[in-house]
């Protein structure tokens, strides 16, 4: 063997932190369910893998997710990903080719500037020369940025971020000094050899003046070695093993391996997978409230440090405004769901008292929600506008109103809320149905979910007035009000459905555009996801919002969830409505005018 | 006893030698808006589980506030949790927080009974 001795403590860490990663991922894999190692199987030989590849050239690589946040933070993570990545890659190729053949020693291509001392002769070599040269600029520009980074991070988009832990600051170092020290001794020894290229050769014969280049140039091997080392060495305890973990991430997620509501492998995974970016403190609204412990990398953290308490458990208010923005793509509200199931597992409620029953037979269903209870405008105005449009239904929870359930799902009762389930399908499906109109985004978001209703279309009242008008059920008129819409979380991140309201709403009125909409709608401070969180708190994120309600000028805040309505009445004068409200003043003033009766608007 | 003729049902005297203040006192401490309560029953007039059966938030704090915790069990499991209770409550008392304390300090009280 004629491996020299500084190669060594390179070769320990590569290979400590490939085995290291093969028994983990053995572990992790082995601890999913039968019909997600099923999954696995069948799909390994497909064009699934070929798509993960991609995606992780994509995504781990490249960092497209980050560049769409932010330009600076995306180059800076590309830089060093597909930088290096390429450094390796043209290192190997330059090697094969100088040795005409694929069967050479290893470290000989991760050192081959002082493997090979003899200076480029050839185009191409030269060519691979001025290569790695130019990746390595590229890649210390990434390196600048991320020095820089650490004292303003604000250019990147990041207002806050994460507080490194021993392990982190250890693997940072490494990370931080594998280039330049490769950058300095393969200078040095193009002072000696002059086989550099453009960037290292000017710098050697620089050095030469002054160095006795010589006797340090085995020293210098050895720090670029042992910085690899310390690297690969503190991976596993840093934030770092994320970049091995996300991969494996996208290759089992590329195969359908989805997150069920017990804690198993796939969550493991999910939980090393975080990068502890801290892009998700940024998205947090509980900020506003000073809440600045229970975000979900912190949540995170405690689950890999099994340190996970129910303060910090229950303190998020699941609006999924981290999960849209997680660059690893982590599902994290269900992450949480999941922890909150296996810690209230013990203490499920039985609901002996909920009885089944004949229900009426009926063409649709109506199930108006706890929330739209509380809230009896709704529910009136739904209730005019099914009479009006002459539908046959039966408004299922008019008296005895069980919940959806989905609340105690929130909260971590899993098999509580299944008990709800089971009995509220059995009444829905007695109707002999074919829709179920919901008047709550939160009870419709679990009916989609969670309820196995065949045969029965579940539809937010959203999508159910939109049909109306679109059948000529109702009528519309477009009265003068500039309106702007809230998404409520459950509704849009959670359910996806953004445009059906917005086309709904344009035959009544005016909207007014804004950047937070959609994807990016704020979170009303409502949320039932949360049971920590105090009212004043609430209402300080719920101030925040109307605040930037307020900078659009709105004559209206226009909503389609019952408790967000609840929420915003009670912090401002501005008139708040659901949707519903909206469709049937609008009818009912399309029927006076109709009626030549003049009325004030 | 003496009697002075009159008595008292047993359902309405507190026997404070059967008094467990223990669960009363955890979730005072984890949920301090508790000790806003002003006994309305606004909780209660609104309970989605309570038009279905007799269940009672209101009795439910009269319970642990004489520290009888004997039947609190059965009586917390009815709740539903939909979470009408805090939207409606004047002194904006986290009440969901409070149920979920109940259920989970229950069985930890109850446990520690049968160890005794």
């Amino acid at each position: 063997m004629d491996i020299p001795f500084f190669a060594w403590p390179f070769l320990l860490g590569i290979t400590f932190i490939i085995v290291f990663f093969i028994i983990i991922s053995i572990i992790w894999i082995t601890g999913l369910s039968g019909i997600d190692r099923v999954r696995i199987r069948k799909n390994f030989f497909t064009v699934k893998t070929f798509q993960a590849i991609w995606e992780v050239f994509r995504e781990s690589l490249i960092h497209r997710k980050m560049y769409k946040r932010n330009p600076v933070l995306g180059y800076m993570h590309m830089s060093f990903a597909f930088g290096w990545f390429l450094l390796i890659v043209v290192g190997h190729i330059e090697a094969a080719v100088h040795y005409h053949t694929l069967n050479f020693p290893f470290w000989k291509s991760i050192f081959f500037r002082y493997a090979e001392t003899n200076p480029p002769v050839t185009f191409i070599a030269k060519a691979f020369s001025a290569a790695s040269d130019f990746l390595l600029i590229y890649i210390f520009s990434g390196v600048f940025l991320a020095l820089y980074k650490r004292f303003n991070s604000k250019p990147f988009g990041m207002k806050k971020t994460t507080h490194l832990k021993t392990g982190d600051k250890i693997a940072l170092i490494g990370l931080w000094l594998i280039f330049p020290t490769r950058y300095v001794c393969e200078s040095i020894t193009a002072g000696i050899y002059h086989n550099g290229s453009f960037f290292t050769q000017p710098t050697g014969n620089f050095l030469a003046s002054f160095l006795p280049l010589q006797s340090i140039e085995l020293a210098s091997w050895w720090v670029y070695s042992l910085s690899l080392a310390v690297f690969f060495f503190a991976l596993p305890v840093s934030r770092y093993m994320h970049i091995p973990v996300e991969i494996l991430l996208i290759f089992v997620r590329k195969y359908g391996v989805r997150l069920k509501k017990h804690v198993n492998g796939y969550t493991r995974i999910q939980t090393f997978a975080c990068s502890r970016c801290g892009v998700c403190l940024d998205s947090c609204q509980m900020i506003k409230a000073n809440i600045n412990n229970s975000q979900s990398v912190y949540f995170l953290k405690q689950i890999r440090g099994r340190k996970l308490n129910d303060e910090q458990l229950f303190n998020c208010l699941l609006c999924g405004r981290c999960q849209k923005d997680c660059p690893v793509g982590l599902d994290l509200n269900d992450l949480r769901i999941t922890q909150r199931i296996e810690s209230t597992k013990t203490y499920n409620s039985k609901y002996d008292y909920l009885k089944g029953g004949i229900s009426p037979q009926a063409d649709v269903v109506y199930f108006t929600g706890c929330m739209t209870h509380l809230t009896p405008s709704i529910k009136k105005a739904m209730l005019n506008v099914l009479d009006y449009a002459n539908i046959n239904y039966w408004f299922m929870d008019k008296d005895e109103a069980s919940c959806c359930g989905r609340p105690l799902m929130q909260a971590g009762q899993y098999e509580a809320a299944k008990k709800l389930i089971r009995n509220n399908t059995e009444k829905i499906l007695s109707s002999g149905a074919k829709i179920l109109l919901v008047s709550c985004p939160i009870c419709y978001q679990i009916f989609n979910e969670d309820y196995k209703l065949p045969g029965v279309k579940v539809m937010h009242h959203s999508e159910y007035l939109l049909e109306l008008v679109n059948q000529g059920l109702i009528p519309t008129i477009k009265l003068p009000v500039n309106a702007v819409y809230h998404d409520p979380c459950t509704l849009g991140r959670g359910s996806h459905i953004y445009e059906p309201p917005r086309e709904l709403l344009k035959n009544y009125l005016s909207l007014i555009p804004m950047k937070q909409e959609k994807e990016d709608a704020l979170c009303c401070g409502g949320s039932l996801g949360n049971i920590k969180i105090e009212m004043d708190e609430r209402k300080q994120i719920r101030d925040d919002v109307l605040d930037t309600f307020k900078s659009y000028n709105p004559d209206q805040i226009i909503t389609a969830c019952p408790l967000c309505k609840k929420t915003f009445a009670m912090g401002t004068d501005i008139e708040i409505h659901d949707l519903a409200e909206v469709v049937w003043k609008g009818i009912s003033r399309k029927e006076h005018l109709d009626k030549k009766i003049r009325l004030p608007i | 006893m003496v009697s002075f003729g009159f008595e008292l049902l047993d359902s309405k005297r507190i026997d404070y030698n059967k008094s467990d203040g223990r669960l009363l006192n955890e979730i005072l401490e984890k949920e301090p808006s508790f000790k806003r309560c002003i006994s309305c029953g606004g909780c209660t007039a609104t309970c989605t589980a309570g038009s279905l059966t007799n269940f009672n938030i209101r009795k439910i704090n009269l319970m642990l506030r004489h520290g009888q915790t004997e039947g609190l069990e059965k009586e917390i499991s009815k709740c539903m949790l939909c979470g009408k209770c805090f939207l409606v409550c004047p002194r904006d008392i986290n009440l969901r927080n409070v149920i979920m304390l109940i259920k989970k300090g229950v069985l930890k009280y109850n446990t520690e009974k049968k160890k005794i």
